[in-house]
């Protein structure tokens, strides 16, 4: 088997909360608890999960915004932890934030902000024009943005420039941290169209953090499903939205508003969680889906589920899935038995 | 439809004036709430779904905007030809409304009690009914226990910070309801919030109005909330209504060229089907093209396009503003 691009194996990241007279740690909030995926190159690795899951946490661990207090992420096989030099592993990993409007300088202009990276690496004058001419005309925009300033675009277009300004450290990696879910539909469909394009030109790895289940069928090839700083549930993306195995999945889920009947049809039948998302601070313990769990029993209270495999490369966190008991009522385990 | 629907917007053009630009944003749009029915207002963003709600709500000011004709009909009451006072004492009481942002729609130095406390006082002033602050009490409790909110007495006490997101959202949608509103406007309910707290929301919402046979005018980009939430859909472009009619019609087959690429721009949960984008970008409103308004994008658009489409019904109740129809047939 080839090396992966990159290898996350078992992290974990807490955060001390600081408080009372002399600023002591008070306790600690665990955004994220012992994740571990890899993924290989030219992969859209999808990471679905509602405010508190630690999807962003894990994005700012990979691109080394913060480091993890367990665990490692190998990039190429090599640990970045110690490497103080953001400008060596920068050219790796870029981003592509969820705003484009407050994610550019509006002081500005589109070729000066794509500018920045270039310099960074050293790029003289002449050779960095050229480059970004090249990365304007790669995000399918008119060669004069160059002049033109954040205002002026369209949030479509600001998206396409904060492309461009990833491009331009050519990184192999790419993390899209809700790159469209500012934006009108008919404009999502064709910034989707243009990343998909590029990872094809490029040869890119995009790891793509959304909360937009449908998109997420549409554009990732294998997705994880976070929960409260834990991946309960990864696999290969038609699998897991065909067979959701975890409640959590199940529930998430049936909760998409769709538009037509055949869409409906496939949702899992499953109620309404009730409550919201536990305080991080407040870990519950065993599963930490129990709280919400329609299907809770008492083993989850107790202790952590471990992983199962349910499919080719599927895997599920549920006690449900080892419980005897549970196996007459589970929805999933029961369509298997009766094919 | 013979009955006079409980709200009916006709005709209605707005312009915006600013600074000797006249920016035509609205242009004829009419759309109806019947009562009791729960209708959707879908499109995309600048599409003027915003300008029409707050025309309805009387939340315009005056100038800029500039109602150049139509009229907006509540009760069988033009309430442009209605005097300030007249109107105000509709607004908030008979008609009212569930806004998007939880965070910024409530103040952050009030508790929950007192806010609602103001509220049904301004209303009960407006209909001239007289309540005491025991009484007040009483119905602020009624109210939060019907959008399950558990121990109404804790949460008055609360101050808005307290509550999480799908909380106060909760909050938000027992203030409209404090008057006994007749027609309930929420827009954009829930999209602040994540997934599974949104289903909570909608499914909360169809509950009660459904309970209480309200009207419901519900305001959304989201095709998906619509089909959950209203039974007639009204789908704006660029400040016009260009297809209209019951919900499951409208989906199964939409007939105007830019409500199919909307739906075709959307990913399926079920996936297959590619998603598709809609090439250029909403006109300029101060320049709007003379006649159909999706023409310059339209991949259909022939001559005949370069002066206004009436609407054609297209099915029972269905209409669709376009001269292409037999192209979508």
């Amino acid at each position: 088997m080839s090396e992966p691009l990159i290898d996350i194996v078992g992290v974990s990241k807490a955060f001390p909360i600081r408080g009372g007279l002399f600023g002591g740690s008070r306790g600690e909030v665990r955004a994220v608890n012992d994740v571990s995926f890899r993924l290989d190159r030219g992969e859209v690795f999808g990471l679905a999960g509602e405010s508190g899951s630690g999807k962003s946490t894990i994005a700012r661990m990979i691109l080394g915004l913060e480091a993890p207090t367990a665990g490692a992420i190998l990039i190429e096989g090599r640990d970045f932890a110690d490497e103080r030099d953001w400008r060596k592993r920068s050219p790796v990993v870029q981003m592509v934030f969820q705003n484009p409007g407050s994610s550019l300088n509006p002081r500005r202009s589109v070729g000066d902000s794509i500018a920045v990276p270039l310099a960074a690496r050293g790029l003289e004058r002449p050779a960095r024009r050229r480059r970004i001419a090249e990365l304007i005309e790669q995000v399918q925009l008119p060669a004069n943005f160059a002049e033109r300033y954040p205002y002026e675009l369209s949030g479509g277009q600001k998206q396409r420039v904060a492309i461009a300004r990833a491009l331009a450290a050519e990184p192999k990696l790419i993390v899209l941290d809700e790159p469209t879910s500012a934006l009108d539909v008919s404009v999502q469909a064709k910034i989707i169209e243009l990343l998909d394009e590029l990872r094809l030109r490029l040869g890119l790895t995009y790891i793509f953090i959304s909360h937009d289940l449908s998109l997420m069928r549409a554009f990732a090839n294998r997705v994880g499903v976070l929960y409260l700083g834990r991946l309960i549930e990864t696999g290969p993306t038609d699998a897991l939205f065909e067979r959701p195995a975890h409640p959590y999945t199940r529930a998430l889920l049936s909760a998409v508003p769709v538009v037509s009947d055949e869409e409906e049809a496939l949702k899992p039948r499953e109620p309404t969680v009730e409550g919201e998302i536990p305080n991080p601070a407040n870990m519950p313990t065993g599963c930490v889906f129990h709280p919400r769990c329609p299907h809770v029993m008492a083993t989850c209270r107790a202790q952590i589920p471990g992983p199962d495999q349910v499919g080719p490369e599927h895997i599920a966190n549920c006690h449900l899935l080892r419980s005897s008991d549970a196996r007459a009522t589970h929805p999933l385990l029961l369509q298997e038995s009766r094919q | 439809m013979s009955e006079e629907p409980l709200l009916a917007v006709e005709r209605l053009s707005i312009d915006f004036e600013t600074e000797g630009r006249v920016a035509h944003i609205l242009r004829e749009v009419s759309l109806e709430v019947p009562a009791r029915r729960h209708v959707a207002l879908v499109g995309e963003s600048g599409c003027g779904k915003s300008v029409t709600m707050r025309a309805i709500m009387g939340l315009l000011t005056t100038p800029p905007a500039k109602f150049r004709g139509g009229e907006i009909r509540f009760d069988g009451a033009n309430l442009l030809r209605l005097s300030g006072r007249e109107r105000e004492a509709l607004r908030g009481t008979a008609m009212s409304m569930v806004f998007q942002d939880p965070t910024s729609s409530l103040n952050p130095v009030f508790t929950i009690g007192d806010q609602m406390g103001s509220i049904l006082k301004y209303a009960d002033r407006r209909l001239k009914r007289s309540r005491n602050a025991v009484e007040r009490k009483a119905r602020i409790a009624e109210v939060l226990g019907q959008v399950r909110m558990a121990d109404p007495e804790r949460i008055s006490r609360a101050y808005p910070v307290m509550l999480s997101g799908g909380m106060r959202q909760r909050i938000l949608i027992a203030m409209a309801l404090l008057s006994e509103p007749r027609l309930l406007i929420a827009d954009e309910p829930g999209t602040a919030l994540d997934v599974t707290t949104q289903a909570q929301i909608l499914k909360l919402l169809r509950e009660l109005v459904e309970a209480r046979g309200l009207a419901l005018l519900m305001i959304t980009h989201n095709l998906g909330v619509v089909r959950e939430s209203a039974d007639h859909v009204f789908v704006m472009y660029a400040g016009c209504v260009v297809e209209q009619g019951p919900t499951h019609a409208v989906f199964a087959k939409p007939r105007h060229p830019y409500t199919r690429a909307l739906m075709a721009c959307i990913p399926k949960l079920s996936g297959g089907g590619a998603m598709r984008g809609i090439d250029g970008s909403l006109p300029d409103y101060s320049a709007p093209p003379p006649g159909c308004r999706f023409e310059p994008r339209c991949p259909l658009a022939v001559s005949a396009c370069l002066k206004a489409p009436p609407h054609f019904e297209v099915a029972q109740g269905q209409s669709a503003a376009c001269w292409r129809l037999e192209a979508t047939e």
